[in-house]
């Protein structure tokens, strides 16, 4: 089955998981400005970065037939330093015409701080000043729920703020419900311990439905499985569920949400 | 979006995987009991407790009021108590 995988961090993996994403019928992926193992210290590290994921992915994943597209930020987890993230968010609308740039993300809290809140809220400003989409991390473990709340009261609090145009990302048991309920779209993160198993999310497509609902790898430079997302297709016909409603979570969903930035040029294979 | 699977099929598939997982925590129970050292003071430990009796309720949605259960307390005051903007675009 063609999917998409909505979330991956493709500078982190090598050339053959290209090559093996491609081969499990992923037809494109959509990759987060994201943190790097280790705090940048200017922003011309983050324009390199960015010139990285609008150049080079792109041409990289091109070689097995697959489409890239990413998005711009500085992360939650270098939030703390305000400067430095004025300063990245100054930059990012250099970037934001390339092709391939579907929005802000993942933007996000992390430890849930006065800081990382502030860097979150001037990110929406720049969004919704430029029209663009938002991707948004949500915190780990402990963090999640009270992170995640908070993150729906800074956008519930934002009139300007279309919520059918923001995807909030590794929701789990607990925060699917307000996050879906908010009219936000929600995405499933499989990691092999931490955030959801592929089990665990076909539950909560059984529980919530597949509307506004994607599931993605987040494969990154730690432990990640860049081909969850098949797992997940595996265990859903396991159970039984048609191809329509495995489609539409692992394709159709990813196509209707990208497919509102008008930069998003998807050629079906 | 119900599961399509009958409750007793669901239990013929899934038998040996909840067996195995069971068998998981009750191993690192017993590997807990075994090192040196308390644990009564332990927040932590109490908390496994907590979601170990959780699991034996009736009532549904145990997987997330244990998420819940392992979760920081969300205080919706939060934004006042931080200092952060004023809501509308602030």
């Amino acid at each position: 089955m063609d999917y998409i995988d909505p979330h991956i961090h493709m500078v982190s993996r090598t050339t053959d998981d290209y090559r093996t994403l491609a081969q499990m019928g992923c037809v494109a992926v959509s990759e987060p400005a994201f943190w790097a193992g280790y705090d940048r210290g200017s922003v011309d590290g983050f324009r390199d970065y960015f010139e990285q994921l609008t150049g080079f992915e792109p041409k990289r994943a091109g070689w097995y037939g697959l489409q890239h597209y990413t998005w711009l930020c500085i992360n939650a987890k270098e939030a703390e330093d305000v400067a430095l993230s004025r300063e990245v968010i100054a930059m990012i609308p250099e970037f934001l015409g390339r092709p391939g740039v579907l929005g802000i993300g993942e933007i996000g809290l992390n430890k849930n701080t006065r800081n990382e809140a502030t860097v979150f809220l001037e990110h929406v400003d720049l969004a919704t000043r430029t029209d663009e989409l938002i991707l948004i991390h949500t915190p780990h473990l402990e963090d999640k729920h009270q992170g995640t709340r908070m993150i729906l009261d800074m956008l519930t609090g934002d009139s300007r703020i279309n919520r059918g145009r923001v995807l909030i990302d590794h929701v789990e048991e607990h925060t699917i419900r307000p996050v879906r309920e908010a009219g936000f779209w929600a995405g499933m993160t499989l990691y092999p311990t931490s955030k959801c198993t592929p089990e665990r999310a076909c539950d909560m497509v059984e529980m919530y439905g597949p509307d506004q609902l994607m599931v993605n790898s987040a494969g990154d430079w730690g432990p990640s499985k860049p081909t969850a997302v098949p797992d997940f297709i595996l265990e859903m016909r396991r159970r039984g569920h048609e191809e329509s409603l495995i489609r539409r979570v692992v394709y159709e969903n990813p196509l209707e949400f990208f497919g509102q930035c008008e930069r998003f040029e998807f050629t079906p294979r | 979006m119900p599961s399509n699977r009958p409750a007793p099929q669901v239990l013929d598939e899934e038998f040996l995987i909840i067996r195995a997982k069971v068998l998981e925590v009750a191993a690192a129970l017993d590997r807990l009991d075994r090192g040196a050292g308390e644990l009564a003071a332990e927040p932590r430990h109490a908390k496994l407790r907590q979601a170990i009796e959780l699991l034996l309720d009736d009532q549904p949605g145990r997987a997330e009021r244990l998420q819940l259960l392992f979760s920081r307390e969300y205080e919706p005051d939060w934004r006042a108590a931080m200092g952060v903007g004023r809501e509308d675009g602030e």
